[in-house]
């Protein structure tokens, strides 16, 4: 079943000045429960102004935005309501903890949502140790921490008011690659506790393939291709024509194809590719 | 959003205006508000009104942005010239109940709206067509014989170019966080005044966090690039008079003797 649907949405910044600029043009799409989408595009593409109106940040110039069926523009009153239900990370999320401690900074949600005390306490540990942040740093100032459990803490923020539908905007920039491939393991496996809609924006193609049951492609504000990263990720060239590429481990694997040798070019991950390269061994008996 | 508020915002162009030195411009432009102070009678209003209308011509500004930056004086203007069209004295013309217009009083109000309307003209003129490092820049070599006294005249420049430097940043920035806190759930619009105040909190301080990086990231760079104040700074762009700069100063001058011929002349209006 969709989650989200979404017709001739379009967003346009500055209307009837100068600097009037179309960012998201015309967008068809539906997202269905339970799925990991992945966002890609290059820079300036729309997809940060793409993701804003899923949640009634900004509200679309024309079109609309269906969450399980209903016009989340339907009452503008009860906006706050979707924001609940749709939880956006931001891009560099960590420059707006705010409060005294890093649990009253996750509690922030819960606490706009009405919850009570104990309910509170619950769901910021829990939203804690989904993001990995350890019991001891709750009790610190948000400004004490690192970069990388600020981002965990401004993560937890977001998890602790239990969206349906969980936005995060390039989670992984500027992480080191640890950080990086723990923070999607945790997203992955908070997303299989849970089960519920992922959609991640991503500049890493590497982090894409490796997570996202389909792959948004978004070029000028327009939707360019929405399909399971294989079927993506095989069409290199026009990806690149994108601006956008294939990642690494993919485009070795193209070439080895392309040099005659007998392998499938919708290779994705180092894994799947030993595998590959394994068994064209075998089979010409070299090991 | 709150970005769209700049007014009198630098607009790049290639006109004789946008070219002149700004120090020049600076100057020019008091020299504008006294000759539109000391217009006392019609011709000589009418000279300066000339004046501007020929600056603001050669402006390379489009007429749309002149009309914009009056817009939000119109209230003023209104208010004062009504207010003056009751101080004149002489014979009344009109009376009504203790309020009575006279002919002076009409002239007055006259005065007072052309002269408030000429000033913000020539003043968005300047802001139009001068960017704020060059404003800032031109100022600070205008003021630099109050280093007699003792003025820190670099470091005041200094603050204010930074200062103007980080307005847009910080207005993308609130714009931002905004953003953020309201996708927790953030409640601005409704409650007391109380309850609104608070709801600022998680705004105001990353903002301030944010602003105070920022400054310490800044220091660091320009320690880390050798900055030590005024003392011994060369510049990169210097400024020199043009041959279009003396045209400005003659068509000042001009404008100057018009103003004052016009005074001694003919009787005062006012
Ligand atoms: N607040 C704003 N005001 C005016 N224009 C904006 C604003 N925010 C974004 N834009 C413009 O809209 C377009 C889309 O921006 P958007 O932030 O959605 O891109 P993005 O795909 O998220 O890019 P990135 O990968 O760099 O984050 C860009 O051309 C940008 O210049
Ligand atoms: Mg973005």
């Amino acid at each position: 079943m969709s989650i989200i649907e979404v017709k001739d949405l379009c967003f346009t910044y500055g209307i009837k000045t100068p600097f009037e600029k179309k960012a998201v043009d015309s967008l068809n799409l539906s997202i269905n429960e339970g799925e990991i989408i992945g966002l890609i595009g290059h820079t300036g593409s729309g997809k940060s102004t793409f993701v804003q109106m899923l949640n009634g940040l900004i509200r679309p110039t024309s079109g609309q935005v269906f969450l399980n069926g209903e016009d989340i523009w339907a009452k503008p009153k009860e906006i706050r309501k979707i924001r609940f239900k749709v939880g956006m990370v931001f891009q560099y999320p960590e420059y707006q903890l705010f409060d005294e401690t890093v649990y009253d900074d996750i509690a922030f949600g819960p606490k706009n949502m009405g919850l009570s005390g104990e309910k509170i306490d619950a769901t910021v540990k829990k939203a804690a140790k989904f993001s990995g942040l350890s019991e001891k740093l709750l009790k610190k100032s948000p400004f004490d921490l690192s970069g990388g459990e600020k981002r965990r803490a401004a993560i937890a923020g977001v998890i602790a008011m239990d969206p349906d539908v969980l936005v995060l905007d390039e989670p992984t920039a500027g992480l080191d690659p640890k950080g990086k491939s723990l923070l999607l393991s945790q997203i992955n496996s908070y997303h299989r506790e849970r089960n519920n809609t992922v959609i991640i924006v991503s500049h890493s193609m590497e982090d894409i393939a490796q997570i996202a049951d389909r792959v948004l492609v978004m070029n000028k504000g327009r939707l360019e291709m929405f399909d399971t990263p294989k079927k993506i990720f095989a069409q290199a060239e026009k990806l690149e024509s994108m601006g956008l590429r294939v990642p690494q481990i993919t485009k070795i694997m193209i070439s080895l194809k392309e040099k005659g040798y007998d392998v499938s070019d919708g290779v994705l991950t180092v894994e799947q590719a030993f595998c590959e390269i394994v068994s064209l061994l075998k089979k010409e008996g070299k090991i | 959003m709150i970005r769209d508020v700049a007014l009198g915002q630098y607009m790049p162009g290639k006109g004789i205006v946008h070219k002149a030195d700004p120090r020049l411009k600076i100057l020019v432009l008091i020299a504008f508000i006294v000759l539109i102070f000391c217009s006392f009678n019609f011709a000589a209003l009418g000279v300066v009104t000339a004046a501007v209308a020929v600056v603001i011509a050669l402006s390379d500004i489009p007429l749309k942005y002149y009309f914009k930056s009056l817009k939000v004086i119109i209230f003023i203007v209104v208010i004062t010239s009504v207010i003056n069209m009751f101080y004149g004295t002489g014979e009344p013309i009109f009376r009504f109940w203790i309020l009575k217009i006279t002919m002076s009083g009409i002239y007055r109000a006259i005065f007072v709206t052309v002269r408030i309307i000429l000033l913000i003209l020539v003043s968005s003129c300047l802001t139009f067509t001068t960017s704020p490092t060059d404003l800032t820049d031109a100022i600070e070599r205008l003021m630099k014989p109050l280093k007699f006294f003792h003025v820190k005249v670099h470091e005041i420049a200094m603050m204010m170019t930074i200062a103007l430097r980080f307005v847009p940043t910080l207005l993308e920035e609130t714009d931002k966080i905004m953003s953020a806190q309201k996708a927790r759930g953030a409640d601005m619009e409704s409650g007391g005044l109380i309850k609104k105040v608070r709801a600022l909190t998680p705004i105001l301080i990353p903002l301030f966090v944010s602003a105070f990086r920022r400054a310490y990231e800044l220091a660091m760079a320009m320690e880390c690039r050798c900055y030590q104040g005024g003392d011994g700074r060369t510049r990169m762009k210097s400024l020199h008079l043009q041959k279009h700069d003396f045209f400005c100063i003659l068509f000042t001058a001009a404008i100057l003797a018009g103003v004052v011929l016009c005074d001694v002349f003919i009787a005062a209006a006012i």
